[in-house]
């Protein structure tokens, strides 16, 4: 923590920038960090199920958008180098890197910016009070990020993010997600709460916590670089992999496993709360 | 339908893409081109040393503002005004537009240069001055001050301007029978017209020669065009005709939802399946809720509709 430039930024002779620089931060985020890999590992490696929804508020359309994917959708050479959007990039196998962009005149910080290894991602997070661009302005995979700090917790407010998952296994989230988080840094172990509203494919916000401690050694794989490739020869072209309704293989393939009613695969809301277990237990 | 009758048809229909704000959009997209959204179809400006290029004009009412707000991006003459296809949300502004340009003509002029002042060049497919105009003695959808006045009919047609290639290439059957979407070869920006909007399911005219598979080829041309700058994104940035600004990956989830609900209704008449079955089975549920306009064209019972028959044709 650095109290003491807390203190130097908040005097008189700073003044001249109030309304264009939010508050300076109690807390450095600054510094590599490593994920806690074995939190919620199976959904990091080697990913989630397919046909496993449970315990997320996914709509009927997000529901039938995942059943109709085909995972060979990822062969396709334009879909190869997709990247994770920024709701669900952090529950990669990833390296974080985090620093201070700052005025060179003032020293006030400008932006945080993180650098994240899974896909090269380089995030900025605007600190100097911008305004988000206009809604025809182009969509990333990491959005458009302005971030303030209350009390000791960095909060961040993302839009303009590029279609992606909500989770991996075909679940979409729409363009038109927006996202808030929170960074909450105790000692060398950092929280990351993130909070994703869709109103095209979640009913409710999806709210996910996950955890980096930091490493003190420079980290290895930083790089990702993505190439496509031809992987799947002869393809018609113009093919889209998909399962038409009802089609789907593997509908019952996760429920069948882990010997669960195929509803509470299926998710929905009601999946995230404890009340689901007595419901189940009436069908069931 | 007799083509007086065409014009008044198309502006209603085409209601739900109307100017929607008063105050226009404008937006650098990459190099020399710009984006004006608020007036219709997007409106795509090229600007430099030489002049100005416009693709699409947007609706008549906003022209006004259309051609104040280029002549804040630029005050070099306008010389170019490319259609990408006929609907007068994206050449409703034609006549204003071209009036405010100017067309600097090659050789064998006489007398003061002035006299070869004409208005901007308005270049299109020969397809969209058919829908524009009328045979001689009838009357005509638009006024002919509006109407194309250097089309094309082979593949594409190609303008060097403020120092880079611009190419307007056919893609037939897509949108209409007179589509083209035009790419800026410097500047790396592709502009669409409405064979690729981010506001709604796709709106195939099928009444003017558009089809679910031109449709279809069309957004993998555009898709072909693109190159990611890195991890699938950036590079080639693509302004669509209605919505924000794209680039590749945008067009790829919309090629690929084109392509699997033409794939269901492919299916379902496979089945045997009515017109009436298939709108009622649900088939775009998983995308209703990011395109579906509920009512008129880019709905998603209007798009079922016009893949059904264009499979059927």
């Amino acid at each position: 923590m650095r109290p003491a430039i807390f203190l130097l930024l908040s005097v008189p002779a700073f003044s001249q920038f109030a309304g264009s620089f939010t508050a300076a931060s109690a807390v450095d985020l600054s510094g590599n960090w490593s994920p806690v890999i074995m939190e919620d590992q199976p959904e990091r490696i080697p990913g989630p199920e397919l046909v496993n929804y449970a315990g997320l508020p996914i709509t009927d359309g997000a529901r039938m958008w995942a059943e109709s994917w085909d995972a060979s959708r990822l062969t396709l050479p334009e879909h190869q180098c997709q990247v994770h959007v920024a709701p669900y990039i952090y529950r990669g196998p990833l390296n974080l890197r985090v620093w201070d962009e700052k005025d060179p005149q003032s020293q006030q910080v400008i932006a945080i910016k993180q650098y994240i290894s899974t896909y090269e991602q380089t995030r900025t997070i605007w600190m100097d009070g911008r305004p988000h661009p206009s809604p025809n302005a182009v969509h990333t995979w990491m959005g458009f990020s302005t971030g303030k700090w209350e009390g000791n917790i960095l909060t961040v407010y993302t839009t303009h993010i590029k279609q992606g998952w909500v989770r991996r296994d075909g679940l979409p989230e729409s363009d038109r997600a927006t996202l808030v988080e929170h960074f909450i840094r105790h000692d060398n172990h950092l929280t990351h709460v993130s909070i994703v509203t869709d109103p095209v494919y979640l009913t409710e916000p999806l709210i996910k916590t996950q955890d980096f401690v930091l490493n003190l050694q420079e980290g290895q794989n930083w790089l990702y670089p993505c190439e496509y490739v031809e992987e799947v020869s002869g393809r018609p072209k113009g093919e889209v992999p998909n399962y038409l309704p009802g089609q789907n293989p593997f509908l019952h393939e996760y429920a069948d496993k882990y010997h669960l009613p195929l509803d509470a695969a299926l998710g929905g809301a009601k999946t995230m709360y404890p009340e689901y277990q007595l419901e189940m237990k009436k069908a069931h | 339908m007799t083509a007086r009758l065409i014009f008044p048809i198309a502006v209603a229909v085409l209601a739900p893409f109307a100017s929607a704000q008063s105050d226009l959009d404008v937006l650098p997209v990459q190099g020399n081109v710009y984006m004006i959204a608020g007036a219709g179809g997007n409106i795509t400006v090229q600007i430099g040393d030489t002049g100005v290029l416009v693709v699409d004009t947007g609706l008549a009412q906003d022209s006004d503002k259309v051609i104040a707000a280029i002549h804040k991006i630029s005050n070099k003459p306008l010389q170019y005004i490319i259609n990408t296809h006929f609907h007068a949300d994206h050449t409703g502004g034609n006549a204003a537009v071209r009036k405010a340009g100017v067309t600097i003509t090659g050789a064998n002029v006489t007398g003061n240069l002035t006299d070869a002042r004409q208005g901007a060049a308005i270049i299109a497919h020969e397809n969209v001055l058919d829908r524009m105009s009328a045979p001689t003695g009838k009357q005509s959808p638009t006024p002919p001050d509006s109407w194309p006045t250097d089309t094309y009919t082979t593949g594409q047609k190609e303008v060097y301007f403020n120092g880079e290639p611009v190419q307007a290439i056919y893609q037939p059957a897509a949108h209409t029978d007179g589509d083209s979407i035009v790419f800026f070869r410097h500047s790396d920006v592709v502009s669409t017209g409405d064979i690729f909007v981010t506001t709604s399911f796709p709106y195939i005219d099928i009444e003017h020669g558009g089809s679910i598979q031109g449709e279809i080829d069309a957004l993998n041309r555009i898709i072909d065009l693109a190159i990611p700058k890195h991890e699938e994104e950036g590079g080639t940035y693509i302004i669509p005709g209605h919505g924000r600004v794209c680039d590749e990956f945008d067009v790829v989830e919309y090629r690929d939802m084109v392509t699997i609900i033409r794939d269901r209704v492919q299916a379902a008449i496979k089945k045997g399946m009515t017109l009436e079955q298939v709108k009622d089975a649900g088939y775009t549920k998983d995308y209703d809720a990011r395109y579906d306009t509920k009512t008129g064209i880019g709905s998603a019972s209007s798009f079922i509709e016009a893949v059904y028959k264009s499979l059927k044709k």
